[in-house]
């Protein structure tokens, strides 16, 4: 599983990133999202994959041991809501930039960086 | 160039300025009487050194010698800066910046002290980098002025370079050595000349060396530093900071003296130089500038000198360094009164003098006579040990004795230059209707500079014991070979002496014509100051080229920048990197299968449906399949958070979609392909060798012990998100919760901009 798991993530970066780099505001969301999910899974993966064993310590035990590994599982939980915060905000934000800017093209959008006289 | 204009501005006060002006005189005043008392043990072979640790596990000191070298060169600072401060003080009493001016040579005259008497390779640098600083803003002190400017910024990159050049030069023997103390250094001379490395080491620390004593190709600096005030020029040009390079040159000639690729850079360049500047010195009109070339004229002497690699020749540079820095900061100073008294400095603006400035006259008269080399002067006997060296030369000795000549000629008819043409002959002409000697504070100094020239020509035993011996020790770690007299008896030197005055009248008397000829030449010669300005255009036009081509404005460009960066970083990781392919077998569960293809159609889905919808659907497709690829492997809590996120971007994207107009056709590219490609193979790559690697599980093993004892949790996920790192959820809670903010009030914004 470990090397689909790695298949996964490169295809998961590539896919992302291409989207990402299409230029229109709702594919790069997709990339995102994309990017987000592989950098979860290179995490996960990281930690060694355990099958079926959850972290849980049963009822009258003190300690437990070859359960699935769990702090990256506890890192991705953090990662995955920061991910959903990230992917909010840049989605009102094309949103607006739309409504502003009357374009998806992400660059044709150039208030921060005008274009100069003589350049295209 | 010709129009150098003079620091006096608009920035004048009426009162002047109080009896404070005169505490940095006295301070350096007080800093020569210290340094004098170190004369008489140092002569007798005592060298003191003192040591501040500064980062003892580099081996870097703040490490202080003063062997003879440096102790000569402690008193010049401080002693000529005594005289010019005394001399900036009155000469810009009434201006308002008289106090930074003050500040800022004070500045510059710390950090000469400090080069010149380190020890440790660092603190050298440091020092001398404070040197280049400082002298950049006095350069530019009239910094209205735009020539000033650039005149300062040219100073600063010239010797900057060079600076930085000397750094790796300086840090390329502390390695070798093991050591950064100079003095370790020097004594392993053999090692450093007989190292690989030694061409390479040569050719940084002279690039830094050339170029803060104005040698050729990097003369063009100093002229066009005449910008500054006349007494900074007078210090920073004539006596101290350009000597700077040769003073490192003479520091490590131990180190690295006496090669064939020494002598054999050493003699030519400071040959060329030399005639170079002494012919151009006799185009100028303005004195000051005049002046200028002189300089760079004897510092290519001593360059030459320190080449030539003979005792006698390092008795010859010390000599000549002392006479330079007499005669020569006199001269600037000189200079200065004749355009305060007078009004001008240009020669053909001033004539016949003498009467109206006596005090002026003379001053100049005896600075001149020692610069001329005529008995019974400094510069004499400095002439003389030079032809003495030249006619000892192991290589060339016609050449250098020829070119010692024709710039000694030359240097003759400068000094006329300077001392009759204003003076003598001619009827009074001056800008200024009665012109008449300026006040002590401006006389005292270049007279006692005078005074010394006759004094060390008169009695240079006393000189050659005190100051010139001890010299040539720390550069040649032997003896004094020769005694400096006054009377060589007759010989080569004295014939070649008589000559060369034969030559200078000559120059002199034809000084008109030979300044016009060059003046008409002078448009279609070459000049390597143009190098410099190609530079400075060249990596203008690669920085224009540079920002327009990374920062052009297009987010897709930046994208694409930043992924084949990214893709680049972690390529160059896997192959500076030593890790381990490890052997893996193809799962054989049905379930992995099962869910690797759900999830790679899905990607295949999104990127190829020209459906929105679509798309998003398969976007959800592929977070459920990781939601259950983390069911499969124990991570539940995972799994349920990331099929609620899932649920939440589909709707969230769902409602992007309908708010946001058709994404329309997305045809494929390919450059962007490629990018996407090398960076996804290459983190498959890196996922795959991490695999490899020990997973060090000590972190985990706490936590699996620990939750229930110290947590009293059963959850071990759960545990350590609320409790072993709690703040860290706090920080993820409070970044949620500020997007959300954002994001409420991007979207109320925009709608008040509908209406």
């Amino acid at each position: 599983m470990e090397l689909l798991l790695a298949i996964l993530a490169g295809s998961l970066v590539a896919a992302g990133s291409y989207l990402m780099m299409s230029g229109k505001t709702l594919p790069y969301l997709f990339g995102l999202t994309m990017i987000s999910n592989a950098a979860n899974l290179i995490i996960f993966a990281s930690g060694r994959l355990t099958f079926g064993k959850p972290p849980l310590v049963p009822e009258h035990d003190k300690t437990i041991a070859d359960v699935s590994n769990a702090l990256p599982q506890a890192l991705i939980l953090t990662a995955i809501v920061i991910g959903f915060g990230l992917l909010v905000f840049a989605l009102t934000l094309s949103y607006r930039s739309y409504y502003v800017l009357k374009t998806i093209e992400m660059d044709d959008m150039r208030e921060a960086e005008p274009i100069a006289e003589g350049n295209s | 160039m010709g129009a150098l204009a003079e620091g006096i501005s608009v920035t004048t006060t009426q009162a002047g300025a109080g009896p404070w002006r005169l505490i940095p005189a006295a301070a350096a005043a007080a800093a020569t009487l210290w340094f004098a008392g170190f004369v008489g043990p140092v002569s007798h072979g005592e060298i003191p050194e003192y040591v501040l640790p500064w980062v003892p596990m580099l081996g870097i000191d703040f490490a202080f010698r003063l062997d003879g070298l440096s102790l000569a060169f402690a008193l010049l600072i401080c002693g000529i800066g005594a005289l010019v401060f005394l001399y900036a003080a009155t000469y810009f009493r009434s201006d308002r910046r008289l106090g930074s001016l003050l500040l800022t040579l004070i500045a510059f005259a710390i950090s000469m002290l400090g080069l010149t008497v380190a020890d440790d390779a660092v603190t050298l640098f440091v020092f001398w980098e404070g040197t280049t600083v400082t002298s950049w803003l006095l350069v530019g002190f009239d910094h209205e002025r735009e020539k000033s400017r650039a005149a300062a910024l040219q100073a600063l990159l010239v010797t900057g370079m060079g600076g930085l050049a000397l750094l790796a030069g300086l840090l390329i023997m502390g390695g070798m050595a093991g050591t950064y103390r100079l003095s370790e250094m020097n004594a392993m001379g053999e090692m450093f000349r007989a190292s690989g490395l030694y061409p390479l080491i040569f050719v940084l620390v002279m690039l830094g060396c050339f170029t803060k004593s104005a040698q050729w190709p990097f003369q063009f600096w100093l002229p066009g530093a005449m910008a500054a005030p006349t007494p900074v020029s007078a210090y920073l040009h004539s006596a101290t900071m350009v000597k700077a390079g040769v003073y490192l040159m003479a520091r490590l000639t131990p180190a690295l003296g006496g090669t064939d690729l020494w002598i054999w850079t050493l003699v030519p360049v400071g040959a060329f130089t030399m005639i170079l500047a002494s012919v151009w010195a006799m185009r100028q009109t303005d004195l000051k500038l005049m002046l200028a070339f002189t300089t760079i004229m004897g510092l290519s002497v001593i360059t030459m000198l320190l080449g030539v690699s003979t005792p006698e020749a390092a008795v010859a540079a010390m000599t000549f360094l002392l006479v330079h820095a007499f005669y020569k900061a006199g001269l600037f100073l000189s200079v200065g009164m004749i355009e305060k008294g007078a009004g001008s400095r240009q020669y053909p603006e001033v004539a016949g003098l003498a009467a109206a400035m006596p005090l002026t006259t003379t001053v100049i008269a005896l600075a001149a006579l020692s610069m001329a080399g005529a008995p019974p002067f400094f510069g004499f006997i400095g002439k003389e040990v030079i032809y003495e060296a030249a006619g000892h030369a192991p290589v060339l000795p016609l050449f250098v004795a020829g070119t010692a000549l024709v710039a000694n000629a030359l240097m003759i008819g400068c000094a006329g230059m300077v001392a009759i043409r204003p003076f003598f002959f001619r009827p009074r002409r001056s800008p200024r209707d009665m012109p008449a000697d300026p006040g002590w504070g401006l006389w005292l100094g270049p007279a006692i500079l005078a005074a010394l020239g006759l004094f060390c020509g008169l009695f240079p035993g006393t000189v050659d014991h005190a100051l010139v011996a001890p010299m040539v020790h720390a550069v040649t770690g032997a003896e004094s070979p020769a005694h400096l007299a006054l009377w060589h008896g007759i010989g080569a030197p004295l014939i070649l002496s008589l000559v060369t005055f034969a030559l200078g009248g000559c120059l002199y008397l034809l000084l008109d014509p030979i300044r016009d000829r060059l003046a008409a030449a002078e448009p279609s010669l070459p000049r390597t100051e143009a190098w410099y300005d190609a530079a400075l255009v060249g990596v203008a036009a690669i920085a224009g080229a540079l920002t327009g081509a990374l920062q052009n404005g297009r987010m897709t460009s930046y994208l694409r920048w930043t992924f084949l960066t990214l893709g680049a970083l972690i390529w160059l990781a896997l192959f500076v990197g030593h890790g381990t392919w490890p052997a893996f077998t193809l799962s054989r569960e049905i379930m992995d299968w099962a869910i690797f293809v759900i999830i790679v159609v899905s990607i295949v889905m999104v990127l190829r449906t020209h459906s929105r919808l679509t798309a998003i659907t398969a976007l959800g497709g592929v977070g459920s399949g990781i939601a259950i690829i983390f069911v499969l492997y124990g991570a539940i809590d995972v799994a349920m958070t990331q099929l609620f996120v899932e649920i939440l971007v589909v709707i969230f994207l769902a409602i992007a979609m309908v708010r946001l107009p058709p994404t329309g056709a997305m045809p494929f590219k390919v450059g962007n392909a490629l990018v996407a490609a090398v960076l996804g193979l290459g983190v498959f790559v890196v996922q795959l060798s991490v695999l490899g690697t020990d997973l060090d599980l000590f972190m985990t093993v706490f936590f699996e012990q620990s939750s229930v004892p110290s947590a009293l949790g059963h959850n071990i996920v759960n545990v350590i998100l609320v409790d072993f790192r709690g703040f860290d959820t706090m920080g993820e809670i409070s970044v949620v919760v500020i997007a959300g903010v954002a994001s409420i009030a991007a979207l109320r914004a925009g709608r008040r901009t509908l209406r």
